[in-house]
């Protein structure tokens, strides 16, 4: 999130990606507050200053180092995929594939997920663990055929030039599956509101039943993070980036991140949690067909 | 920079890979070898290979947790609460693996490497595609979609019914 195109990446660009994450993550959590349990836009502060000066409970016998990984790789995953998301123009750090660098880091996740869920040696979590390595693989085509159909209409991998390319017209527009699945699988990658079966309630919390203190904050943060950093990315793919009348791009940048962000954060109160294996049916036989036909019809429309 | 960069590395990736046979847990040498994986991944970012190096990345995460799940079903000790080791028949194997580094080591120096022609290309992820496969670029497509569907296929043919599916007549009911 830095300077124009071709520009080296300023400093003040690195230092202020964490801080515009952490804040995009914080609102992500108030949003969360006000829309579902009432508790105000405070809220969050004050459970997260009670998660960390709260005491960390131990399991028997457990494997910490794994644990340790898994939590503190979730809001990592995060902060990495940010780096490549275009504010204004430009990135902290623009490889030419970052479209994949992003999907690469949003799919961390499940290392993150199965280690916290092994590594406390408890049996939920454990289960927790599993069904998360079992959404991420159901999820993840649908995911990426989306993020390649965003691709193939562009002609280029690069979320700068896939930005720059929806001149006029946004790929949500003539892409809604694509931008659809794409909403629906980022909710399953990071496991929120409907999609939330590896945290959830019938597993005791699932991966997180034994997570408590830093690590719970640690783990939730880096959740509401991923979320964050989906939200942002949508706005590149799908929303024209930084394209809009009077204001300056990273406005408008702003602005819609947060529309899709809340999008994503109401979806939550809404939807039962769906049972995963009941619901990867419906990833295998109508998600992927669906983003392999709109594909198929980007394609034909990007060769004429 | 680069240099350290890739010295760093490049031990990262060997003590990585050793600590596979070194830990006593399946879990820690699933994921030692990640580490390793990701060491390399990054490795080829060094060597400008950009979708080479971030499609490691990606793929090494996804086939590490693939692995962890099936080699944790088999192993004797997934999680170190048993004495287990990752080594056998070690003097055997000490020896041919000895002899092949040394085999392949002086093949390094053996060789006579030719010298740069021409200069770095513009996307060498595309030239490397180009000189592999050259004018057989459409028929590996080809042979690449019947094998996916040759797995699907097989798949489906193989079982009849999953473990979570329900019976067939109980297809609104109880599972």
């Amino acid at each position: 999130m830095g300077g124009p195109v071709g520009d080296p990446t300023p400093v003040w660009a690195v230092v202020a990606l964490p801080l515009v994450l952490a804040a995009l993550t914080y609102s992500a959590a108030a949003m969360d507050s006000a829309f579902h349990s009432g508790g105000g836009f405070v809220a969050p502060l004050r459970e997260g200053v009670r998660l960390v000066v709260q005491q960390r409970r131990r399991t028997l016998a457990p494997d910490a180092l794994l644990a340790r990984i898994g939590v503190i790789s979730l809001p990592a995953a995060a902060l990495l995929a940010a780096t490549v998301i275009p504010l204004d123009g430009g990135s902290v750090w623009e490889p030419p594939v970052s479209v994949v660098w992003f999907n690469a880091m949003e799919v961390v996740a499940w290392g993150s997920l199965w280690l916290a869920g092994w590594g406390v040696n408890s049996a939920f979590p454990l289960i927790g663990g599993y069904r998360f390595v079992a959404q991420g693989l159901a999820y993840e085509l649908p995911h990426m055929f989306a993020l390649i159909t965003a691709g193939l209409g562009a002609g280029s991998l690069d979320l700068t030039e896939v930005a720059a390319a929806q001149d006029g017209l946004w790929f949500a527009v003539w892409m809604p599956v694509a931008f659809a699945v794409y909403l629906l699988s980022a909710v399953a990658m990071t496991f929120w509101g409907p999609m939330s079966h590896p945290v959830a309630d019938d597993a005791a919390g699932g991966v997180a039943a034994e997570l408590s203190g830093p690590d719970r904050l640690l783990f939730f943060a880096g959740r509401l993070a991923l979320l964050t950093v989906a939200a942002a990315a949508a706005v590149p793919l799908f929303l024209g980036g930084g394209a809009g009348p009077w204001l300056p791009g990273w406005a408008w940048s702003l602005i819609k991140t947060y529309a899709v962000l809340a999008l994503l954060v109401w979806v939550r109160g809404g939807f039962p949690v769906l049972r995963m294996d009941r619901f990867m049916t419906a990833a295998w036989m109508v998600l992927i067909p669906a983003t392999l036909l709109q594909a198929l019809v980007v394609g034909i429309v990007v060769v004429n | 920079m680069q240099t350290v960069a890739f010295w760093v590395l490049a031990v990262g990736a060997v003590g990585f890979g050793v600590a596979v046979f070194v830990v006593d847990s399946m879990a820690r040498a699933t994921f030692a070898l990640l580490a390793s994986f990701l060491c390399v991944g990054v490795e080829l970012l060094l060597l400008d290979l950009d979708y080479l190096g971030v499609l490691v990345i990606l793929m090494m995460i996804m086939e590490m947790l693939v692995m962890a799940v099936f080699m944790i079903m088999y192993m004797m000790n997934p999680g170190g609460l048993m004495p287990m080791t990752m080594v056998h028949n070690k003097r055997g194997a000490l020896a041919i693996s000895g002899s092949v580094f040394a085999a392949l080591a002086a093949g390094v120096f053996l060789t006579p490497w030719p010298e740069r022609r021409g200069s770095v290309p513009a996307d060498p992820t595309f030239s490397v595609g180009e000189s592999i496969m050259g004018p057989k670029m459409l028929v590996m497509m080809v042979i690449g979609i019947a094998i996916l569907a040759t797995m699907v296929a097989s798949v489906v043919l193989a079982t009849d019914r999953g473990r979570y599916d329900r019976p067939p007549g109980r297809a609104d009911g109880a599972k």
